[in-house]
């Protein structure tokens, strides 16, 4: 299995009024044309992991960073490529389902025209072809002009996915892309992200364990900022090697834990350990 | 009724005083509102009634087409002022809107930390300033610079009063209130708009170029039509500054008039010739109807904008 992306030793902190450490050495990888889901508790460093990946997390104030990235074997902070290539390579979809204020056709198109002289043929077949690919062709066909926004929630989140893949990344970054969604909408997310997971290498976050058993290749738990386990999803869910892992995916509480800090070393060393 | 206690009998009490307190309160807020409208509908209609006498001796075509304005010698046209006006309107506009947009775009996604609390204030500082001031400081500086270097730059003569001098200090006056509500609606932007777009490799231009202007664009539309009605019922920075010349200007350079200054400029000093007046009424009242059209207009597109550029 190769790997399309890695960190290496990430640590992220916030240095703002209270600084606080979102990521505290990171090291996980994530296989080429797998889906790999991110689990764990609200603000445990899951979307900063995340937006570490394509550098998005720049766009706030007041962060530092140090380890690397790499996508494949180029590393992405130590590097010379200029950052909108980067973030080409490795697309973002975000949790809101978010139309750019343009047409359907635009939403799509908006990235193609960034990136390359393409002819309005040309244009019109890549639209299509992305549309089709995130399902979303048949029901959008006969308007495309109209503004994006006015799409279903369901229907918005597939548009999103497609203007990512417009650009054909290598990596699609999806932080928690159904949640926002009713069950029928993230249902047919899912089934789009299925089949892209087939061409794609997929990092996902979500809150649902279910999701990730139906999704995910693998898992990734990080747990305040610590990556306590990252395996493969039916070992994570069967065969878990960490205790909190355990604790976590049994639905016991393991937000507002007190507990000393011999126990919070021990998920880190679990995680070397599976790496 | 025996079946009650005590207290269940204080609790519908309690109940009863709610319920006439909600029946009341739609009264005031519905007397409250009908206030407004009377009020706007009173001014209208001082304001339309006192215009009679200048409207039934002159009628309104030669008022608005006719470039003598000589009361003295019963000749009221309005043309000089209404070229005035709108000469400041549009020249205050040019200057002021590219201005206060790319600074509020500075403003909103460039400057970060003490940089951006030092520029907002200071903007916000400025859009506080009374107009007067502005007017003194303009017969200050901007007179003479106006006067002795750029109206000669253009090859032109000017005694420092005027309409370019107007229009420059008004797009001083205009520029921080744009400035102000554009960076707001700049900044109610959700993340994700930028994210998205950063996200498939646009650069920081480009996102705001293409995906923030349209999405802040009926915000920023808004911040745009409510400076052009500020300049446009400007009163006192014209008055001191615009020269006072009643007659059709020639170049930006000359002397003139717009109708809020020539309201104040003329409406003491004439009382002595009856008509004068309800000319000068009627002048307000076309500032009101063009201010009100505007808004109306701005309110229409504004719409269509908001369901066009919808994110």
């Amino acid at each position: 299995m190769t790997t399309a992306l890695k960190t290496e030793n990430l640590t992220i902190t916030y240095t703002g009024k209270r600084e606080v450490t979102a990521l505290n050495d990171v090291s996980v990888e994530f296989n080429e044309n797998e889906l790999t889901a991110i689990i764990g508790p609200s603000g445990c460093g899951k979307s900063t992991l995340m937006k570490s990946l394509n550098r998005l997390h720049e766009i706030q104030p007041n962060v530092d960073i140090s380890g690397e990235v790499y996508l494949g074997t180029q590393p992405i902070y130590a590097t010379d490529e200029p950052l909108p290539e980067i973030r080409r390579r490795v697309g973002y979809v975000p949790q809101k389902p978010t139309a750019l204020p343009l047409s359907i056709y635009n939403n799509v198109a908006y990235g193609l025209k960034i990136h390359g002289n393409h002819s309005k043929a040309e244009l019109d077949k890549l639209v299509k072809k992305y549309l089709q690919k995130v399902n979303l062709w048949e029901e959008v066909n006969d308007r495309l002009d109209a503004p994006g926004a006015e799409l279903s929630t369901g229907q918005l989140q597939r548009l999103c996915l497609a203007r990512s893949l417009a650009v054909e990344p290598d990596v699609l970054l999806c932080d928690e892309v159904t949640s926002a969604l009713d069950p029928i909408s993230a249902e047919s997310v899912e089934e789009t992200l299925k089949e892209l997971k087939e061409e794609y290498t997929i990092v996902m976050i979500t809150h649902s364990m279910n999701q990730a058993k139906r999704l995910a290749d693998k898992v990734v738990f990080l747990y305040l900022g610590n990556l306590v386990e990252a395996n493969d999803v039916n070992q994570f869910f069967e065969k878990p090697e960490s205790e909190r892992t355990k604790q976590f995916i049994s639905g016991q509480g393991v937000v507002g834990e007190d507990e000393s800090s011999d126990e919070e070393k021990q998920p880190a060393t679990t995680a070397a350990q599976v790496l | 009724m025996d079946g009650q206690t005590e207290t269940e009998v204080a609790d519908s009490k309690t109940l009863e005083r709610r319920l006439r307190y909600e029946r009341l309160s739609r009264y005031w807020l519905l007397g409250a509102g009908l206030f407004a409208v009377a009020l706007f509908a009173l001014i209208v209609l001082t304001l339309a009634h006192r215009s009679i006498p200048i409207v039934a001796e002159h009628s309104l075509i030669e008022l608005l087409t006719s470039a003598n304005w000589d009361p003295a010698q019963n000749e009221f046209g309005f043309l000089p002022a209404i070229v005035g006006t709108i000469y400041v309107t549009i020249l205050s506009m040019a200057i002021g809107t590219p201005i206060a947009i790319l600074a509020a775009i500075y403003i909103a996604e460039y400057a970060q930390g003490r940089t951006k609390v030092l520029v907002a204030s200071f903007i916000d500082v400025l859009a506080a300033i009374p107009g007067v001031i502005f007017g003194l400081v303009g017969l200050i500086v901007v007179v003479p610079f106006v006067g002795d270097y750029l109206a000669p730059a253009f090859g032109s003569h000017s005694i420092g009063l005027g309409i370019v001098t107007v229009s420059l200090v008004m797009a001083i006056v205009v520029t921080p209130f744009i400035i102000s509500l554009s960076v707001e609606s700049l900044e109610a932007l959700p993340d994700e708009l930028r994210e998205s777009s950063l996200g498939v490799g646009a650069t920081k231009w480009e996102t705001i170029r293409t995906v923030l202007l349209r999405a802040a664009g009926p915000g920023i539309f808004s911040a745009i039509l409510l400076g052009f009605g500020r300049v446009f019922g400007a009163t006192i920075v014209p008055a001191m500054l615009i020269g006072g010349q009643t007659a059709i200007p020639d170049s930006p350079f000359d002397a003139g008039e717009t109708l809020p200054s020539l309201i104040v400029n003329d409406f003491g000093e004439l009382m002595s010739i009856p008509l004068t007046q309800s000319a000068l009424i009627f002048a307000g009242l076309m500032l009101l109807v063009i201010v009100w059209l505007f808004n109306f207009g701005a309110m229409f597109i504004r719409r269509r904008l908001q369901r066009r550029w919808q994110y």
